[in-house]
């Protein structure tokens, strides 16, 4: 493991340490993770004091992977240190953010270091209750995250007095019904308690008043897969990968015009270069146009980027976000404004509707594009296009609004020379069947 | 922006902080929201879904604000009803910031982009806050040139509320409403992103008392009354403050009308009544003002014929006058003004019947009473207002814990509901000692709190008429809850069916310490008790049998000494049986249905068989037939007076609709009382006022309270169980009649009882059963619910389910149960409202409410449709 992690400078880049057992023949099985040292950390955490594996966590540096980049260790710490009520722990596993490919990948090859990480966060927050929220469209991880709980079970790991210690820990796997915002932690949770999914006001925070009005951790999955991790190889040894304030090995999940799609795993702070390396390159050769770091809610950058570090601060420099590191990659084949059309159409389509901004702005903007790109669009529609976004932007009730106008501004931003285009067409009432390569509608 | 320090700078307040907003330094509670912290200032943000009496949402965005929090100004604008204020927070308002003002115009037009624009043809055109604020903070055009969504125009969400889905903002208002002001939620959110759409819920029966407030409280036209929808624009009607007519409750109130006719009405706001609210009878429950066979002249009978024909005012109170007096000295006349008096026109009736009478043959209890009961209140409730002992709302919200006894808050004084519901949000727990889980207890017990813990009271069961002695033998749970200061005991006006009831609360009051608060149903109950119209008292709370009081008394009317009868006079069960005997010659009614009354088949033997009888009604009753004379008196909104909640607040009121030529009750008898040569002063209700001003309250002795011994509830033998019963709010009552939309939201009539009492007499639910007692049968739906077993519940006055008039029998009081026949196909009455899918309670109570209207002559139930008198 120590070699993976240590890469001498120019070889391989990959950190295999998520990943690492996603290769082995039925991985997902308990007998693989114990043979591979499935479920040692968990003795060595149920032996230390709860308080011990948050500073742990805290002194690692691991922060969110559910997009924000919150540091997991401050989070756990903003639990109630005596539980008057009952605590939860909740996986985010809902994975609705467009292009991103990991978290349904990781559960279904190796399920069982997410439950490690269950027990071991929730031992540290003194929950004796973990729900884990999967997207309700990944129906066979269910089935196999059902099936590996069981297992857990079955061997002591989960249940009564686990492995000795006298910890207790439930854990319930609930499918979710589609909703993109279901994503949002406030929203699960609302969603969790059998409601309609919209998100909550904060204050209270979910540390404070979660599900069922009791304290509750959200964290995503590969968040607290990582845990039993940081758990067997030190905050130091975990530091020796990523960078300063963003340490830790991270999945990217590359996806569109590349040679080989998948999932790869390298220390944060990889760029899109290294990244297509492993990927095998551009798809057929063509040349990158546009793609996207994060997902769909993380502006869109260009050939320009191929070397920007893909850490939280580096996206952040570059004027985008890091969010998933699912990153879709588009050739020159595609058009911006079609792409950017479908986004909005997500978008318009998932807002939960709460809020003005969203609920009315991406039901504009939506309909803004779709005329554009039916050549029936105009100059000024473009400044519509970035004052209504100025408008969603920062006044929403949650981040889906603020990552519905990504794809609009970093569009208009970088191509608006594609944009104007479909306004030229207009112009000259041209009815030519250009450009727009890939809209296959 | 940093203030410079003053020397003088007073120091912030404890529990306070200091902040500036737009840029002038203010003080506020902490806690406290920036949108109120400016609206304290005159800085008003504009805003949408925020409500003060809901808990806030954020959902629409229209109150953005900059933010400088700790010197370091936040990146987003925030929104003003959600955020509290801090220690030297700055704000920038839309008037100081551009970013804040930007915001709120992206938003104003944004909210606009799928709104219809209908303003020339909706109801709320005129005074709606959606076209206020576009026209104040918005842009003059919109960029919007695509295409809007639009709904079916309005669904119905009630039958007495429409949706216009199209007009609707999301700002939740509503739905914040029905979860958490009234418990009630019939309406949730539904779908999402711009097709999110308010509809109605559906695990819900979509009955509320409180739905009308919506309507109220949507910022937009989206919600609209189907009675006054279309009918008027708001700058066309004339606005007058008044105060509901129809409960104890004492709800301030907003009569808009126009050329003569009340076109709707709105909940007043009074922070220490009814907050912003009205249950839907005060706020729908108003036609009958101007149904039809409203009595607009005085009848006399015709000597020859026997029939009653219309006469000149000069005619009748002669006639009247001279009846009356023949009849006084006779063997005297007794007097029932009914619960529905202002405090100034009951007392014109104690007045009269002391004065002109030479009786004290008066009280206007026309519903089940007890001479425990006038203890009760000469020695406990008299006298007694906000200042002046009485428990108030404020102390029912601030209370630990509150107890109701013979009290269904929800059906019997709603605004007390809201209130307790409000409480139990909070902090208060409350205990209701009764039969069964009504909604209304289920709603003040089990409350969720705002995202915290649950807090939870309890229904103490007992059964029907054992009210007195479960008082005195509470659990400890609730005995203790009583005992922390602050707590109170809520009793209804039915624990006079309850021999030793209000005794037994006098007693728990004495061992726990806990404040007593009375709560009659109707709005005259309170007021007509410090009036004087009890056999008992005379105005004041004076004692008929003290003479200093009556010294008093005598002074003011400018009676010769001893003038006043000296002994107390006979109740209204007294009054009755004394006509009905012959020992009473006369009757002065006033409004009074006997239907109301506890034993109907006596009220009119009485007035069968009485010399005389001078009626003073509206419209008709059972008294008119009756009645040797019938004086026409004017509804409330074409008078002036008070109305004494039951907190013993004064509610007054001026003249809404003026000049229209009816009188009062005050004035109607002062012109009779000079035909009988008395002078009674009473000429107008501000006479009246500063009578009773200068009267002031009695400070002499009051009378012991009583003591009476609990009796335990009766015990039912083979074939029989115990009779439950108190009126639902919505009912046959003759005030709501000719409002059908109203009527649409009642509670289905059913018959509840327990498992155990089902299986034992063979019922099952929906099935019918017939109730029986000496004076007839009632036949209803069954539904089996939580109660004590051998129990029957029925309400009172609901549908078929007439219990005063067809049983002659109240709560507590042994009845026969019996499984119905099944009903033959077709005739069930559950059959669904085809304009209400949501609502079978509909047409049930609709066609209850048939016999009620067609037993009045006149009134062909198909005339008060809305284009006859348009
Ligand atoms: C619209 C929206 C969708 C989201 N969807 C997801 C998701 O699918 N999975 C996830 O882990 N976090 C998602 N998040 C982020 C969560 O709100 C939350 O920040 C995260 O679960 C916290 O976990 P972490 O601290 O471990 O990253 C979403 C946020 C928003 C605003
Ligand atoms: S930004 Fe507003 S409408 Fe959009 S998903 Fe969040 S809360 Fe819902
Ligand atoms: S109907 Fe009115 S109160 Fe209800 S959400 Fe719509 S705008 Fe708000
Ligand atoms: S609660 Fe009582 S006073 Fe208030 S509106 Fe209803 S009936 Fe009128
Ligand atoms: S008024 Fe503040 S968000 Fe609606």
């Amino acid at each position: 493991m120590t070699d993976a992690a240590n890469p001498p400078e120019g070889t391989n880049p990959l950190t295999p340490v998520l990943t690492r057992r996603w290769l082995s023949p039925r991985s997902w099985t308990l007998h693989t993770y114990e043979q591979l040292e499935g479920y040692s950390a968990l003795r060595t955490a149920l032996s230390a004091h709860p308080d011990q594996l948050i500073e742990l966590v805290k002194a690692a540096g691991l922060r969110g992977r559910g997009g924000a980049g919150f540091p997991a260790g401050v989070k756990w710490g903003f639990m109630p240190k005596e539980p008057s009520k009952p605590h939860y722990l909740v996986i985010n596993a809902d994975e609705g953010e467009p292009g991103t490919c990991k978290d349904v990948p990781l559960m279904m090859a190796d399920p069982h270091s997410l439950i490690e990480g269950c027990v071991i966060a929730a031992y540290a927050m003194r929950a004796h209750h973990c729900m884990i929220y999967v997207r309700g469209e990944a129906l066979h991880c269910v089935r196999r995250l059902h099936q590996a709980v069981r297992e857990a079970y079955e061997s002591g790991y989960l249940g009564r007095d686990i492995l000795g210690s006298g910890f207790d820990l439930d854990v319930v796997v609930h499918a979710g019904a589609g909703a993109y915002i279901c994503g949002e932690e406030t929203a699960l949770l609302d969603s969790l308690e059998g409601k309609r999914g919209q998100p909550r006001l904060k204050p209270p925070f979910p540390a404070q008043a979660g599900l069922y009005a009791c304290p509750t951790t959200v964290n995503n999955v590969e968040t607290i897969a990582s845990v039993p991790y940081v758990v067997n190889g030190g905050s130091d040894w975990f530091r020796t990968m990523g960078r300063e304030k963003s340490p830790g090995p991270k999945i990217y999940s590359l996806s569109g015009h590349v040679e080989n799609p998948g999932q790869y795993e390298a220390p944060l702070g990889t760029t899109l270069r290294e990244l297509l390396e492993l990927a095998g390159g551009m798809k057929d050769g063509v040349p990158l146009k546009f793609w996207t770091p994060g997902g769909s809610s993380t502006p869109l950058l260009t050939a320009d980027h191929l070397d920007v570090p893909l850490d939280f601060e580096g996206a952040t420099e570059a004027g985008t976000m890091l969010g998933t590191t699912a990153l879709m990659i588009f050739n020159e084949t595609v058009s911006v404004p079609w792409a950017v059309m479908k986004w909005t159409q997500f978008y318009e389509h998932e807002s939960c509707g709460k809020c003005t901004p969203c609920r009315e702005g991406c039901f504009w903007l939506a309909q803004v594009l779709e005329r554009m790109v039916d050549g029936r669009g105009t100059e000024e529609d473009i400044d519509t296009l970035l004052d209504v976004c100025d408008n969603i932007l920062g006044r929403s009730f949650c981040a889906l609004g603020d990552g519905a106008v990504s794809p609009i501004t970093s569009g208009i931003k970088y191509f608006r020379d594609e944009f104007l285009a479909l306004c030229e067409r207009n112009r000259s009432t041209e009815t030519a069947d250009t450009a727009l390569v890939g809209a296959a509608r | 922006m940093t203030v410079a320090p003053e020397t003088d700078t007073p120091p912030v307040p404890e529990g306070y902080v200091r902040l500036t907003v737009d840029g002038r330094r203010i003080d506020a509670p902490k806690g406290e929201l920036i949108i109120r912290t400016a609206e304290r200032m005159g800085v008003v943000i504009p805003r949408f879904c925020d409500h003060p009496l809901l808990d806030p949402a954020g959902a629409c965005r229209q109150c953005l604000v900059e933010v400088e929090v700790n010197g370091k100004a936040m990146p987003k604008p925030q929104a003003s009803c959600t955020m509290t204020v801090a220690d030297g927070m700055v704000v920038r308002t839309q008037h100081t910031s551009p970013a804040a003002d930007k915001a709120q115009q992206g938003i104003m037009e944004l909210l606009l982009i799928n709104h219809p624009l209908d303003c020339p043809i909706c109801d709320k055109g005129g005074e709606c806050p959606l076209q206020n604020q576009a026209l104040k903070h918005g842009r003059s055009e919109s960029r919007f040139r695509d295409t809007k969504r639009t709904f079916a125009k309005p669904i119905p969400i009630t039958s007495q509320v429409l949706l216009d889905r199209e007009r609707c903002v999301l700002c939740q208002r509503c739905t914040r409403f029905a979860k958490q002001v009234a418990g009630d939620p019939f309406i949730e959110m539904l779908e999402r992103g711009a097709l999110q759409q308010v509809g109605t819920a559906e695990h819900h029966s979509g009955q509320s008392y409180f739905s009308g407030n919506t309507i109220q409280i949507c910022p937009v036209g989206a919600l609209t009354s189907t009675a006054y929808r279309f009918r008027s624009r708001p700058f066309d009607l004339v606005s007058t403050p008044g105060v509901c007519e129809h409960c104890a409750s004492g709800c301030s109130q907003r009569t808009d009308w126009r050329r003569g006719k009340v076109m709707r009405r709105l909940a007043g706001e009074d922070p220490e009544v009814n907050e912003e609210w009205n249950c839907d009878k005060g706020r729908f429950a108003f036609r009958y003002a101007t149904a039809t066979d409203r009595f607009t002249r005085p009848l006399v009978r015709d000597r020859s014929s026997g029939e009653l024909r219309e006469a000149s005012w000069t005619e009748a109170l002669r006639t009247a006058a001279d009846g009356l007096v023949t009849a006084r000295d006779a063997r005297g006349v007794g007097v029932l003004p009914g619960g529905r008096v202002t405090m100034e026109d009951a007392y014109a009736y104690s007045k009269f019947a002391r004065m002109a009478l030479g009786t004290n043959d008066i009280d206007h209890r026309a519903r089940v009473h007890s001479d425990e009961e006038l203890e009760f209140l000469s020695s406990t409730v008299v006298g007694t207002a906000p200042d002046a002992g009485g428990v108030t709302y404020a102390d029912l919200e601030n209370a630990p814990a509150v107890l109701c006894a013979a009290f269904e808050p929800e059906e019997e004084s709603p605004i007390v509901f809201l209130r307790l519901r409000k409480a139990a949000r909070k902090h208060t727990r409350v205990f209701h000692l009764g039969q069964w889980n009504s909604p209304g207890v289920e709603k003040t017990v089990a409350v969720a709190g705002a995202g915290g813990p649950l807090h939870s009271g309890d229904l103490l069961p007992c059964p029907p008429g054992g009210e007195a002695a479960a008082l005195d033998e509470l659990p400890a749970e609730a005995d203790e809850a009583l005992r922390q200061p602050g707590a109170v005991l809520v009793l209804g006006e039915r624990a006079a069916h309850v021999t030793g009831l209000h005794s037994a609360a006098v007693r728990l009051a004495r061992r726990t310490g806990a404040r007593i608060a009375w709560v009659p149903r109707r709005a005259g109950e309170r007021g007509a008790i410090e009036a004087g119209t009890t056999p008992t008292l005379l105005p004041g709370g004076r004692m008929v049998t003290d003479s200093r009081a009556r010294a008093d008394i005598e002074r003011a009317w400018g009676l010769k000494p001893t003038m006043l009868p000296d002994t107390p006079g006979r109740d209204t069960g007294g009054i009755l049986a004394a006509t009905a005997s012959g020992e009473l010659s006369g009757l002065l009614v006033g409004g009074v249905d006997p239907d109301d009354l506890p034993d109907p088949a006596l009220a009119r033997r009485a007035l069968e068989r009485a010399d005389f009888v001078v009626s003073l009604e509206m419209r008709p009753t059972v008294a008119t037939e009756r009645a040797d004379v019938v004086l026409p008196i004017a509804p409330t909104v074409e008078k002036s007076g008070t109305f004494l909640n039951w907190e013993g607040r004064a509610r007054e009121f001026a003249v809404t609709i003026e000049s229209t030529g009816s009188l009062p009750d005050c004035r109607v008898l002062d012109t009779l009382a000079v035909e009988m040569d008395v002078d009674l002063f009473t000429q107008t209700p501000a006479a009246v006022a500063g009578e009773l001003e200068r009267l002031g309250s009695h400070d002499g002795r009051r009378p012991q309270p009583p003591d009476v011994p609990a009796s335990p509830a009766a015990e039912p033998g083979p074939g029989q169980v115990l009779l439950a019963t108190w009126h639902q709010l919505l009912d046959n009552g003759s005030l709501q009649d000719s409002e059908p939309h109203l009527a649409g939201t009642a509670r289905p009539t059913a018959a509840r009882l327990s498992a155990r009492t089902a299986q034992e007499f063979g019922v099952r639910t929906g099935q019918h059963v017939t109730v029986g007692a000496a004076g007839g049968t009632v036949t209803v739906e069954a539904e089996v619910v939580d109660m004590p077993d051998r129990t029957v519940w029925l309400p009172t006055n609901s549908g078929p389910s007439k219990v005063d008039r067809e049983l002659g029998v109240g709560h507590g009081a042994l009845v026969d149960l019996a499984a119905d026949v099944p009903a033959p196909p077709g005739a069930a009455p559950a059959s669904p409202d085809p304009s209400r899918p949501d609502n079978p309670a509909g047409p049930a109570v609709q066609e209850g409410t048939a016999p009620t209207g067609s037993r009045r002559a006149g009134d062909s139930g198909g005339s008060h449709s809305e284009g006859s008198r348009a």
